[in-house]
């Protein structure tokens, strides 16, 4: 693919302005951080009166893949070569790192760097270096296949 | 009731811009950070677009309102100090977001959506957070801390 071909400003702009909503929405509504690694986080704290929310949030994001993907199942398309190994490694590292660092790309990037937190800036910054390095790695060293 | 389907409807609107923004393509995430192939900005354009929209809701929320609509009040996080934690967390986060193109929302949404690889991912994933959440509660059972009641305010997001 040639470079930009892919480049997508309109479609991840308005994607980014739902996004906002959903989290503006759930802070008015419901006084809480749209961080998913959060939410999910909090569902094994088990904490009595903590989980409706919790569960229904992550439940509506699932459905939204089941609704979305039955029109637009392009959307869903990975186009990477990774193997199993590779996502297991990735999978584990995300869910120990967001917990580790108390947020991910939605509860520091968005709405953390929205709140003008350091502390999210931070660890945005954090997470975009390891994440260009990986990525340099797998592309530029290993030929773009894990 | 109207908490739970009001939670539910976040979560489907967060998802759906999630896959119109191109966030569930594990190749934009990487075309992202691919600063040395075909370097993909949209990522960038899905946070300013949600920042924009977020950012003053936020304050005016704080500033003006005594309580959000259907809770007692505002859950949100109060530290400010940075921590080693924080920064180690973060990177050991972006080394799996680099390697598999995803990262919690955009995996679990595509879970929804049949993919074999986020359905990989989402479940190394949730195995990790599992972990994580299993090793605090017996570590803070260990040292006699309470149970986390302020643990809203001790997670940024």
């Amino acid at each position: 693919m040639s470079p930009m071909e892919s480049f997508t400003p309109i479609a991840s702009t308005i994607g980014g302005v739902l996004i906002g909503i959903a989290a503006a929405g759930l802070l008015m509504f419901h006084g809480r951080i749209a961080g998913i690694s959060g939410i999910a986080g909090g569902i094994f704290r088990r904490e009595p009166g903590d989980m409706a929310w919790r569960v229904m949030f992550l439940v509506g994001l699932l459905a939204a893949g089941v609704g979305w993907s039955f029109f637009f199942p392009q959307d869903y398309l990975v186009e990477i070569e990774r193997s199993t190994g590779a996502l297991i490694v990735a999978g584990l590292t995300v869910g120990i790192g967001t917990q580790l660092g108390s947020g991910c790309t939605s509860g520091h990037g968005v709405c953390g760097i929205g709140r003008l937190s350091k502390r999210s800036t931070v660890a945005t910054i954090s997470f975009m270096i390891t994440a260009a390095l990986t990525v340099f790695v797998v592309n530029e060293v290993l030929g773009g296949a894990i | 009731m109207k908490v739970k389907v009001g939670a539910f409807l976040g979560g489907v609107v967060f998802g759906i811009g999630l896959a119109i923004a191109g966030m569930t393509q594990p190749a934009k995430i990487v075309g992202f950070f691919d600063f040395f192939g075909s370097w993909d900005p949209s990522l960038a354009f899905v946070m300013v677009g949600a920042i924009i929209v977020y950012t003053p809701v936020y304050r005016w929320a704080i500033r003006t309102w005594q309580h959000p609509i259907w809770a007692p009040a505002f859950s949100l996080p109060t530290r400010e100090d940075i921590d080693g934690r924080l920064i180690l967390g973060s990177a050991i986060f972006g080394v799996g977001w680099g390697l598999g193109g995803y990262c919690p929302g955009p995996a679990l949404t595509s879970v929804g959506a049949g993919s074999s690889e986020a359905f990989t991912f989402g479940a190394a994933m949730l195995v990790g957070v599992g972990a994580y959440q299993l090793f605090m509660r017996i570590r803070e059972g260990r040292t006699g801390r309470p149970a986390d009641a302020q643990a809203a305010a001790m997670i940024d997001g």
